[in-house]
């Protein structure tokens, strides 16, 4: 909403700055976005009347003239334009000023001719042929005789182009600040300044409306006031230029005087106005009604659309003529040789007009106004207004009396005074008294304990509503700041704990976190070369996504990871090690939400890395958690990773984690020019499975006996499986087991392996003999030779 | 013998005078006092020395012996001295070399502002609550006094799902979610995702993050909003911040309002950052309207209480200067390192 501060002074007196009155409206709920004055990067351009004018010598086109800018000597101006003549007065940038867009004038010669200065356009002001009808675009701005003329006078001030235009933002439970009485009715309540609203009326008037309009309201719960008038023999011109100057002011360009009119009145008291051609009202009747199924109408602005029987239009007897609250149609428009035209002033409900704006994707001015719920009782008020400015503007023959279909309800919102619950409620302490008076600053009424809002305020309805009122004008600064008092248990969660935990150790290998867009394109899992059958690919889908890249929610994070790595790559990086913790999505169909399980994501690649680097940090986030005892199984059917690189981590039941190669195919549908490495982990079941609290185990009192063990065997044999069956084995007195080499030579033989551990055997009660070692490490050669290993030599 | 015995002195004092390392010097101890040395050697022909002569003769050979052994000990802890300091002259590194250390990540720097917003929190006794971000229009509007056609619904454009099921615009469903499990008092914030139509630019981006916070209990007032802002404010910026408070209107808060910071650029004189206000908005909030706590199921007569909702990226992005929002979801390490 930009206000006219001229505008707003003719109803309410205050003396404030600028910057006091942005910094007032703020602080009382009318935010003030920005305020400037009209023209202000127009400087040094006054007023100047042409003396006389000749021919430049050596231009066909160009004009020497002298100026009189009511200094002692005239000053010489040479210009290139045509329009002129001796005797126009004309806006004069003298030398050093500066015109529309900062561009700086300085004196120079044109064509060996001295030129002090430039006559400027309407361009050059920043202004168009609407906000002066009777200038000419491509030519100098002849002054009218609606300006001031004299000479030497500032260029803003002779033609009104000085007002300061102050930009709010309007939130939109106030509807009733989307116009310049409201905003009054806020700065006269903020700085004590007196309220003087309008109260239209008209003095001349003939005929009597009924001769001319019926008007008939078909649904009542859609259109709760229809009020009309008529004006004869209009005088279609343009306004006066102080309409012209508020209309520009407030951002609205003017047209003729009745468009301007129903614009000016809108501005005015925040009612939309519709102005009609009586032409093309069939039966002179206007029927608000129900769109019927398919029925089209042609709106203002040229398109054709098609409506539904949800929807309300006004209509006369044959066709729709306006889609109600939200545009006319083309035949309703004022034109030229427009004769007799209907105002009308109406009110709708807001849900209604709101979603036809919607589903005919037009959102008006008009829309924008009425989806927000006006006040029915100004309906007449702002009627009145319009045919006042008929009258004022001599734009036509009034007709007498107005047509009120009023089935509005007026019961006014009330509530209960009660001071004490609005002191308890802010934390503040002011009195009845004080409470009662800043209630009625803004046209509330406190009688017999009873508070009665005012029509235009549909926002209030309980106390915590009278509350915000009375805090505002109090001032929400001033309200003293308390510290929260009482004891709480501020805490994280377990699984917050766990979070942090992971955070700290996956930066502690290295890993930089990032932060991904949780929605992806469906095309990610073809990326990932799913079949067409996988169960990633069914997912939560956005109905109206911004594009297909954001589509649907993710039910892997991989796509996002790779992306992520692909992005690091083409840009050159060398390497990257790259963690994320967030969600997945798994849909449970459309009655439930789905499940947002987290996933702990790490991703990788550079000459440092490796599926090993990528399983120590894994081990790392188990150990993390205190998980131990897992299983190591590899994976060979994913079609996302690499069929020989690739493992999962498997404890009882549950799969914590997947992680390997990036299969080639994927890599390069990523473009990623580098292997790559991925793991997928369960933060669920990580802390599912989490260690308990840990316990100090006593120090050993005995000392350990280490073995090497060296043994041959299928170079397809895991050595998990032998790691396993070595402690098996052994049992409890082997204390760790460390495996130091794995050797695939010649020398062991094709398609064997050596694999050598050194073992650390340890009693609680004893010292271990050499016997006791040996026997150890016995056992364990047995299990190694049920499992095919020979003992190296 | 007398004069052999002095003559072995005088030679091995010659000799360890232009000794240079430790070997020479262990060679000359064996051949002074080894068992085939030259001390031992005369020491054996004491036999042929008459029984008056032989005491002193030893008493000298012994005289000599230590003597000898004497000077090899000093000599030896001479050398041993020049040695080391030869060692540790060679060894001299350029300790302006870099340093080699494995590589620490860096977390990313939304997570680094919100841990320190957690910490504040926690420490003023809130816990931190969480709910789904495919959320349910109820509790994402309609809970919070936004029903269906609410004008208020436009300013945040919304992702649906189905009629009913959307993506969260905001964190503030956490508010319904957490007052339906737990009865007052409650002191919570609730950090998450949230996400609204908006295309992608400097400053909007269709994913990002809140952080609500709710405060539930008998007799909290505006005031206890203001005062817990405010320290949290100080905390976060330092103690000379100062806060503005303005009226603003969210449908789900009633007295509602905006709060903007002494800009932490310019504190407060105006610079391009605050666009010359010398304010900063950072956050929304407002007093829990009464029919979101009846909506959460929470007495509206006994209790009262505030909320509020804050920009992470915001935050984070006054926080390090970074003037574009899309580097916080391009994810180049080289952006991720600096942080």
């Amino acid at each position: 909403m930009d206000l006219s501060k001229r505008w707003l002074h003719d109803y309410v007196d205050i003396d404030v700055t600028d910057q006091e009155f942005a910094d007032g409206m703020t602080l009382s709920g009318s935010k003030v976005e920005a305020f400037c004055r009209e023209g202000k990067d127009i400087k040094n351009v006054i007023v100047g009347k042409v003396e006389s004018l000749e021919r430049h010598p050596d231009s066909d086109h160009l004009w020497i003239c002298q100026i009189n800018v009511g200094q002692a000597e005239n000053i010489q101006i040479v210009t290139g334009a045509q329009n002129l003549k001796e005797g126009d007065v004309v806006p004069v940038a003298m030398h050093d000023s500066f015109v529309a867009g900062g561009n700086h004038i300085k004196k120079g010669k044109l064509r060996g001719v001295e030129s002090n200065g430039m006559l400027c356009s309407l361009g050059e002001l920043g202004l168009t042929k609407h906000d002066f009808p009777y200038a000419i675009e491509d030519g100098i701005f002849v002054l009218g005789d609606d300006c001031d003329k004299t000479l030497g006078m500032d260029i803003h001030e002779a033609i009104g182009l000085d007002d300061i235009v102050t930009e709010f933002e309007i939130t939109s439970n106030r509807a009733d600040c989307l116009s310049v009485t409201g905003l009054a009715r806020e700065a006269a309540a903020t700085f004590g300044g007196e309220l003087k609203l309008p109260v239209p009326e008209v003095k001349n008037t003939h005929g009597n409306v009924n001769d001319f309009l019926k008007v008939d309201i078909d649904e009542p719960s859609l259109c709760y006031r229809y009020s009309g008038a008529v004006v004869e023999n209009v005088r279609i011109k343009p306004s006066p230029r102080w309409m012209r100057e508020r209309l520009r002011a407030s951002g609205v360009r003017p047209i003729n005087n009745i468009v301007d009119i129903t614009n000016y009145v809108m501005l005015e008291f925040g009612q939309p106005m519709h102005a009609f051609d009586l032409r093309y009202l069939d039966g002179n009747h206007v029927i608000v009604r129900r769109a019927k199924s398919g029925e089209k109408i042609t709106t203002l602005d040229g398109i054709e659309r098609e409506l539904s029987d949800t929807m309300l239009v006004i209509a006369d007897e044959n066709k729709p003529v306006a889609v109600a609250g939200v545009m006319g149609g083309e035949y309703s428009g004022i034109m030229d040789d427009t004769t007799t035209i209907v105002f009308e002033s109406a009110m709708f409900n807001g849900v209604q007009v709101r979603r036809t704006a919607k589903a005919l994707g037009m959102r008006t001015e008009s829309s924008a106004r009425y989806e927000k719920e006006l006040d029915a009782t100004g309906c007449v008020r702002s009627l009145t207004r319009a045919l006042q400015l008929v009258e004022e503007l001599d734009a036509g023959d009034i007709v007498g009396g107005i047509i009120d279909c009023d089935r509005s309800d007026k019961t006014p919102v009330t509530l209960p005074f009660k001071p004490e619950w609005v002191n308890s409620f802010i934390g503040i302490d002011l009195s009845a008294d004080e409470q009662k008076k800043i209630l009625e600053k803004i046209d509330f009424k406190v009688e017999d304990g009873i508070i009665t809002a005012p029509s235009f305020r549909n926002d209030i309805e309980h106390q915590a509503d009278i509350s915000e009122e009375i805090a505002r004008f109090y001032g929400y600064n001033k309200i003293p700041d308390r510290v929260l008092s009482g004891v709480a248990d501020g805490r994280y969660t377990d699984e917050q704990t766990l979070e942090n935990k992971l955070h700290s150790v996956l930066t502690a290998q290295g890993l930089d976190e990032i932060c991904t867009y949780t929605f992806i394109s469906p095309k990610e899992y073809d990326k990932l070369t799913l079949a067409e059958d996988d169960k990633l690919r069914s997912c939560i889908v956005i109905s109206n996504p911004l594009g297909e890249d954001t589509s649907v929610m993710r039910t892997t994070a991989i796509p996002s990871m790779l992306s992520v790595l692909s992005r690091n790559y083409n840009n050159r990086n060398a390497s990257a090690a790259l963690y994320e913790i967030a969600p997945v999505y798994l849909s449970n169909g459309t009655e439930e939400l789905p499940d947002e399980p987290d996933r702990v994501m790490i991703g990788l690649y550079g000459e440092e890395h490796s599926y090993f680097t990528l399983k120590g940090i894994v081990e790392k986030v188990l150990e993390c958690a205190g998980i131990s005892g897992y299983d190591v199984q590899r994976v060979s059917d994913s079609p996302i990773f690499h069929p020989g690189r690739t493992a999962k981590i498997v404890l009882g039941e549950d799969t914590l984690a997947t992680l390997g190669e990036i299969h080639p195919k994927v890599r390069e549908n990523y473009s990623i020019g580098t292997r790559c490495y991925v793991a997928e982990i369960s933060f669920d079941l990580l802390f599912k499975n989490r260690g308990k609290e840990r316990v100090y185990t006593p120090l050993p009192k005995f000392p350990a006996v280490t073995r090497d063990l060296a043994v041959v065997c299928d170079k397809t044999m895991a050595v998990l499986t032998l790691e396993k069956a070595i402690r098996a084995a052994i049992g409890k007195t082997l204390d760790s087991i460390t495996l130091f080499d794995v050797y695939d030579g010649a020398q062991v033989g094709f398609g064997k392996k050596s694999v050598a551990f050194s073992l650390k055997l340890l009693s609680k009660e004893r010292t271990l003999t050499d016997e006791d070692a040996d026997s150890s490490v016995k056992k364990a050669i047995k299990a190694l030779e049920e499992l095919g290993c020979s003992l190296r030599s | 013998m007398r004069e052999q015995l002095n003559k072995i002195r005088e030679r091995a004092e010659a000799q360890l005078a232009s000794l240079e390392n430790m070997q020479e010097l262990e060679d000359l101890r064996v051949q002074m006092l080894g068992k085939k040395g030259e001390i031992t050697s005369i020491l054996k022909q004491m036999g042929s020395l008459s029984a008056e002569e032989r005491p002193k003769m030893g008493q000298l050979a012994n005289e000599v012996r230590q003597n000898i052994e004497q000077l090899i000990k000093e000599k030896g802890q001479l050398l041993k001295q020049a040695e080391q300091q030869a060692r540790l002259n060679a060894e001299t590194l350029d300790v302006t070399l870099p340093g080699e250390a494995h590589a620490i990540g860096h977390k990313h720097p939304l997570s680094i502002v919100l841990d320190e917003v957690k910490d504040i929190f926690i420490g003023m006794g809130f816990q931190i609550a969480t709910g789904p971000e495919v959320e349910w229009d109820y509790y994402n509007f309609e809970a919070l006094n936004l029903p269906p056609d609410h004008p208020a619904r436009d300013t945040q454009d919304t992702f649906y799902i189905t009629e009913k099921m959307l993506l969260r615009t905001q964190t503030s469903p956490v508010q319904i979610r957490v007052m339906e499990k737990q009865a007052p008092p409650i002191r919570i914030i609730a950090p998450g995702r949230v996400y609204r139509s908006d295309a992608v630019d400097a400053t909007h981006s269709p994913y990002f993050h809140q952080i609500e916070g709710l405060v539930v209990d008998e007799g909290i007032t505006m005031g206890d909003l203001k005062g817990n802002l405010m320290q949290f404010a100080k905390r976060l910026y330092g103690d000379n911040t100062q806060l503005r408070f303005r009226p603003h209107h969210f449908p789900f808060t009633e007295p509602s309002c905006e709060v903007d910071v002494t800009c932490f650029k310019c504190g407060g004189k105006g610079c391009p950052m605050c666009k010359g206000e010398g304010w900063v908005e950072i956050l929304g909030g407002g007093m829990v309207h009464p029919k979101v706590l009846q909506n959460g199921g929470v007495d509206a007569e006994k209790y009262s209480g505030y909320a509020f909702g804050i920009g992470l990226e915001r935050l984070t992005m006054f926080r390090f200067n970074i003037d574009d929002m899309r580097l916080l979801f391009e994810n180049d390490i080289r952006f991720l390192d600096q942080f």
